[in-house]
């Protein structure tokens, strides 16, 4: 099998992440499921393009923290309670006058099983667009070109351009996961939501998401979480590490694997919560 | 010791059967018979129906005149004539309006209950549409007469206020509430990642119930909308209540008609064993049987094809 080269982080440069304005700045945010409190005033700061990896031991409140960014947790009603701040390119996301299709247009979501429409392949990567497309105008070789770009972009329009029209639930679950990801690209998101993208993908298929996503960072500004140490070493440039929903530590990604600063991220990297 | 264990073990008669084993025999037994009954039972209805209508269909049967005259006089002693096209008329003028007043209304509903409501009021909304349905056709035959009518006499400024369109409507409340109720289980068998993938790329309430949850639940609506315009097709007693019983092609909502199922159950009494008027009606009952089995069969397809994608 040929050698990936994607993201080492020997080759990381810092001027890349430095100085640029943030596009999540999430501040002292906490959140309760009913009674039980799943997150502990979080801080985290992701910066404009860059890409960071969310990790920590199943239950510590990763998704819960994505979700917040997206307000997804809220489908689940009043149930769901969140205090403190979170910012989104510096608009204030939690307000009650934010528009969450706006958001969420600006905030895109990969989840961790592969999740296409029930529709062709075409019509989902089009789904988005149709949605927030501002007039109804139906516009055939704009669509077309849409779809081209969005699947040359995820590297999947040489496999499916003879099948635009079937069923985009036949596809290879790596097939799935990146027309999950081509999807969002037509609305133009700033951030995109990773929830372990490759958790249900074979070892192959997830060399070639990470891939994908260490090349779409830059343009896109992603946040993943993932359960794999390795991924999070090989294809993020910064690392946060959450313990019993709470921040325990952020930083750059290398210096969290070589030397973490809590006792906490130390054990955790070096496997001793399981 | 050893032969002290032995012995305490218990004997090895293994043609033993016990208690357990002769109730298990009965019951398969009891389960078998009731199964095997059933299937008989229905197969001995059809034999007989068609044993019945055949004399019929083979004899003095003009099916010429039995699909394309409007004349139904089975009991006239020196020209009696057959024809079925005004029941036909009948039956699919108030079947259609029924599924013009259903349909909307139970999608509605099941939309509401399945995609809306939550929590309490999603289920006492259910358990009204039980209720719904568990209310006798004779009581609605009598909401037709008692307050239908002199309500369409009211509004319409009509002399009678039986017909179309009092049997329509009431025949689509008849069948709304297991349109709603299969409906609803349709909209529940779409998995909820869908709607969750489309909220998450901003997807209004709206835009997932149009662009996703009816497009991927569509077999199964339609499978709810082809049961209920079976339900409104075999209804017998509310349609012999509400719709006038007049035979004729109408040509307003307010005009009566007369349905093939109130046909059989009005005339069957009447009618002499044996006699060309009575092999008449079971021909209109076979009739009956072979739409409703093409409807259900078409419904089942349908679902069949839902599961298979
Ligand atoms: N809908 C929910 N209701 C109640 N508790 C929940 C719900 N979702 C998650 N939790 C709890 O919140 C905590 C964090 O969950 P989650 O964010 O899914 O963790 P992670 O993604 O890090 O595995 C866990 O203890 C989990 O049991
Ligand atoms: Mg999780």
């Amino acid at each position: 099998m040929k050698q990936k080269t994607i993201a080492p982080w020997t080759t990381w440069k810092a001027a890349l992440v430095e100085d640029t304005a943030l596009a999540i700045d999430i501040q002292n945010v906490s959140l309760w499921y009913g009674d039980f409190q799943a997150l502990f005033e979080v801080d985290l700061q992701v910066k404009r393009g860059s890409i960071t990896a969310l990790i920590g031991p199943s239950g510590c409140g990763k998704s819960t923290l994505l979700r917040a960014v997206n307000r997804m947790n809220e489908r689940l009603g009043d149930y769901v309670r969140t205090t403190g701040e979170i910012h989104v390119l510096d608009q204030d996301i939690l307000s009650d006058d934010v528009e969450l299709s706006q958001l969420r247009r600006h905030v895109g979501m990969v989840f961790q099983r592969p999740n296409p429409l029930p529709l062709s392949i075409q019509d989902n990567v089009l789904f988005a667009h149709r949605i927030h497309r501002a007039d109804e105008k139906f516009n055939k070789l704009e669509e077309d070109e849409i779809v081209e770009n969005a699947l040359r972009r995820v590297l999947l329009w040489d496999e499916v351009k003879d099948r635009l029209g079937r069923e985009a639930t036949g596809l290879s679950l790596e097939e799935q996961q990146k027309l999950c990801i081509a999807r969002l690209l037509p609305v133009k998101p700033t951030v995109i939501l990773m929830d372990e993208p490759t958790s249900a993908l074979d070892p192959k298929a997830t060399a070639a998401l990470e891939e994908l996503i260490w090349e779409l960072h830059g343009d896109y500004t992603i946040l993943i979480v993932t359960h794999n140490m390795a991924q999070a070493r090989r294809a993020s440039e910064e690392t946060a590490f959450m313990l019993l929903g709470r921040m325990v530590e952020h930083g750059v990604t290398e210096q969290i694997f070589l030397a973490p600063q809590e006792e906490g991220t130390a054990d955790y990297i070096e496997g001793r919560y399981g | 010791m050893l032969a002290k264990r032995v012995k305490r073990s218990a004997p090895m008669d293994l043609d033993h059967r016990g208690r357990a084993w002769y109730i298990d025999k009965a019951v398969t037994f009891l389960v078998f018979v009731g199964g095997i009954s059933a299937i008989i039972f229905i197969i001995g209805i059809f034999v007989f129906i068609t044993k019945e209508g055949a004399g019929f269909i083979v004899g003095p049967l003009n099916v010429r005149e039995f699909f394309a005259s409007l004349t139904w006089r089975p009991t006239s002693s020196q020209n009696p004539s057959y024809g079925v096209l005004g029941l036909i008329a009948g039956t699919a003028s108030v079947t259609g309006l029924a599924m013009v007043v259903s349909v909307p209304f139970s999608l509605g509903a099941a939309i509401f209950i399945g995609e809306f409501a939550t929590g309490r009021l999603r289920e006492s909304l259910k358990v009204l549409v039980e209720l719904l349905a568990a209310i006798p056709s004779v009581v609605w035959g009598f909401i037709g007469l008692s307050i239908m009518n002199p309500l369409i006499i009211d509004m319409f400024d009509v002399p009678v206020g039986i017909g179309v369109l009092n049997s329509g409507i009431i025949l689509g409340l008849m069948a709304a509430p297991i349109m709603t109720t299969i409906a609803e289980d349709a909209l529940k068998a779409v998995p909820d990642t869908y709607r969750e993938a489309a909220e998450a790329m901003g997807a209004t309430k709206w835009q997932v119930i149009f662009r996703v949850v009816l497009p991927a639940g569509k077999n199964g609506l339609v499978a709810a909308v082809l049961l209920g315009v079976g339900r409104g097709f075999g209804e017998t007693m509310a349609v012999l209540m509400a719709s006038g019983n007049a035979i004729q092609i109408p040509t307003s909502p307010f005009d009566s008609v007369r349905a093939i199922t109130a046909t059989i159950a009005a005339e069957l009494g009447d009618a002499p064993v044996g006699s060309d008027h009575y092999r008449a009606l079971f021909t209109l009952g076979i009739l009956l049987f072979v739409v409703t089995f093409i409807i259900n069969l078409t419904a089942d397809l349908v679902v069949k094809g839902a599961r298979r994608a």
